[in-house]
């Protein structure tokens, strides 16, 4: 309850991460609000169903809260006048105000309700680095996710899972500030990389799992795991590194 | 949607992306061309014709017998176990029909590309700005170009708003050199542009345009003139597939023995991971490109047996250095900075 957990994938695509997480906590029955900056909805109900999830039905009975961005990036363009009670999330685009405060209104108010065991709600967010591309100041982001933590992880008891992009030389410097700055606050980091030994068909990546047992605790040590995977159509298989059962 | 990287000086590119607008025309989709360069009507013109089967069938099938005739009576001795391994297939020869082929030395008929219904957008002629629209905080040329695609897929019907159209037709869309000066976009000129966030915001509106639709698109960009390589890994993160064209005109690989045969390299940044877990990835990474008089093929890469007699230290680094260049991988799949695929 009440963590921080920051996806972050290099040189590789972590999306199946928020596939994982996205079916992991419907099934659990909390209540999810999803900030899908990058992908279509029908993309993630696909995969969802092949995870055993059913999107659409979890979107009616009000579990799933889908903010789809391409969608509503459009309609602020190409719509109407929009009325001024319902505010478009993506507002940043078009108004000269640079920051986030609608799109954290708008997980707020979908938040708010309590969820149907009384588990805490949880903010997916697909993917941090797509706001940075549209012209939001870094700051602006690391205040919008600051906002979400205290509202999402401390007042109301619920997670927050959110996916970066970075690169190790990268030359896009907002997006290195960003993401090396929520590594910091995050309590368990995933980190997709690619292998250090190139590409190869049988293990697609290895995946580093970091505890940060340092932040809550002064003196722990942060306990760091690496397993490498292999993404399959309906599932992804973990192992240790060097036992892939191409290998064996 | 498609983004290709330029090579140096255009040429390649420019059959790529006639080669999808003729391939478009061919399967009777709808067009939808926009260039700040060279007038749309010019490049529908310029469209390769398409090659009946029979005569594509008989060139590939005469190249092929040739080869095969040499070498059929050899077997192997000393590397016998590598006898029964299919000869290195650089082409596809088998038919699968999946597309068609164009000859490139002949122009498309008129009344071939008259009979889709082509629109075009070509900036110098478009009008001003339409002053209802909001502020859109992007490149006006940009805006104008987004704003000329969303009316035709609405009144057109590609995003199923018109019922009543039995026919569901797509819509190709081909958008050639964005993000270079002639639409009023710094960013291949200067280190800090103006507006960096102009190209990708009008990505990302095109993007939800094109999922919401039945459309598909292909871009290319001048990549090697843009400074600021921030601004590429976010339109690499922002499109489903990203190929890059390297010619070796002009280029000190034009003489590298190991390229002889091709005109330039292929690279795939990005391969497109859409409704499902995984994609689809081919089994090796080295593409180049040859233009022959009637074809552009992409073939894979192979490295002819080096015997030669004297075989000096420098051109064997060199060999390894730029064999290095090619396994740079695929960005959908995990990379490496060594280069000990397998």
């Amino acid at each position: 309850q009440g963590t921080f957990t920051l996806l972050r994938d290099t040189r590789t695509d972590g999306s199946f991460l928020v596939h994982h997480f996205l079916s992991f906590y419907l099934r659990a029955g909390c209540k999810v609000c999803f900030v899908a900056l990058l992908q279509s909805f029908s993309h993630y109900s696909i995969v969802a169903q092949k995870l055993g999830v059913n999107l659409a039905a979890a979107k009616e009975r009000g579990q799933l809260v889908f903010l789809e961005g391409l969608k509503s990036c459009l309609d602020l363009l190409f719509g109407e006048e929009e009325q001024p009670e319902q505010p478009s999330p993506l507002q940043f685009l078009s108004g000269s105000a640079g920051d986030l405060q609608a799109l954290f209104e708008f997980v707020r108010g979908s938040l708010a309700a309590p969820g149907d065991r009384g588990q805490g709600p949880v903010l997916l967010v697909d993917d941090l680095s797509v706001l940075l591309s549209l012209g939001a100041a870094p700051v602006a982001v690391l205040d919008f996710i600051h906002y979400c933590r205290v509202s999402v992880c401390c007042q109301l008891k619920g997670n927050v899972v959110v996916l970066v992009h970075s690169n190790e030389d990268s030359e896009d410097e907002e997006n290195e500030l960003v993401v090396n700055s929520l590594c910091h606050h995050s309590d368990l980091i995933l980190w997709a990389e690619g292998l250090a030994t190139g590409f190869c068909k049988d293990v697609h990546g290895q995946i580093k799992i970091i505890k940060r047992l340092s932040l809550r605790r002064a003196a722990e040590q942060d306990l760091v795991q690496i397993y490498q995977y292999k993404i399959q159509d309906r599932n992804v298989t973990f192992f240790a590194p060097g036992l892939s059962a191409a290998v064996l | 949607l498609v983004f290709t990287e330029e090579d140096k000086y255009g040429l390649y590119s420019n059959l790529l992306f006639k080669y999808f607008l003729a391939e478009g025309v061919v399967c009777g989709h709808d067009l939808f061309v926009a260039s700040a360069k060279e007038h749309p009507d010019n490049i529908l013109r310029e469209l390769p014709a398409p090659l009946l089967d029979d005569a594509y069938r008989k060139e590939l099938g005469d190249e092929a017998a040739a080869v095969k005739s040499e070498d059929f009576q050899d077997s192997m001795k000393i590397a016998w176990r590598y006898q029964n391994l299919p000869k290195m297939e650089a082409s596809p020869t088998t038919y699968t029909k999946f597309g068609h082929y164009y000859d490139i030395s002949k122009k498309m008929s008129p009344e071939l590309h008259q009979s889709v219904k082509c629109h075009s957008f070509y900036l110098h002629e478009e009008l001003s700005f339409e002053p209802k629209m909001k502020a859109w905080n992007m490149n006006s040329g940009y805006a104008r170009l987004l704003q000329s695609i969303q009316r035709i897929i609405s009144q057109e019907g590609f995003d199923g708003s018109d019922p009543e159209k039995k026919q569901r037709n797509v819509l190709r869309i081909g958008i050639q050199s964005l993000g270079s000066v002639l639409w009023g976009d710094d960013i291949c000129c200067s280190d800090t542009p103006e507006d960096p966030h102009s190209l990708t915001k009008f990505l990302y509106v095109l993007r939800g345009l094109l999922r919401k639709s039945l459309s598909a698109c292909i871009i290319t960009v001048p990549a090697h003139l843009i400074q600021n390589k921030a601004i590429m890994e976010r339109v690499t993160n922002l499109s489903d597939m990203v190929v890059g064209l390297e010619s070796f005109i002009g280029s000190e690989r034009e003489t590298n023995p190991l390229y002889k045969d091709y005109h330039g390299l292929v690279h795939v940044h990005q391969i497109p991971r859409l409704n499902s877990l995984i994609c689809d990835v081919s089994d090796t990474k080295d593409l180049a490109f040859r233009l022959k008089r009637k074809l552009f093929t992409i073939e894979r890469l192979h490295l002819p047996p080096d015997l030669s007699d004297t075989v000096s230290r420098a051109s064997k680094q060199d060999l390894a250095g730029s064999a290095k260049l090619l396994s740079s991988g695929c960005g959908a799949m995990a990379i490496g900075k060594k280069h000990l695929d397998f």
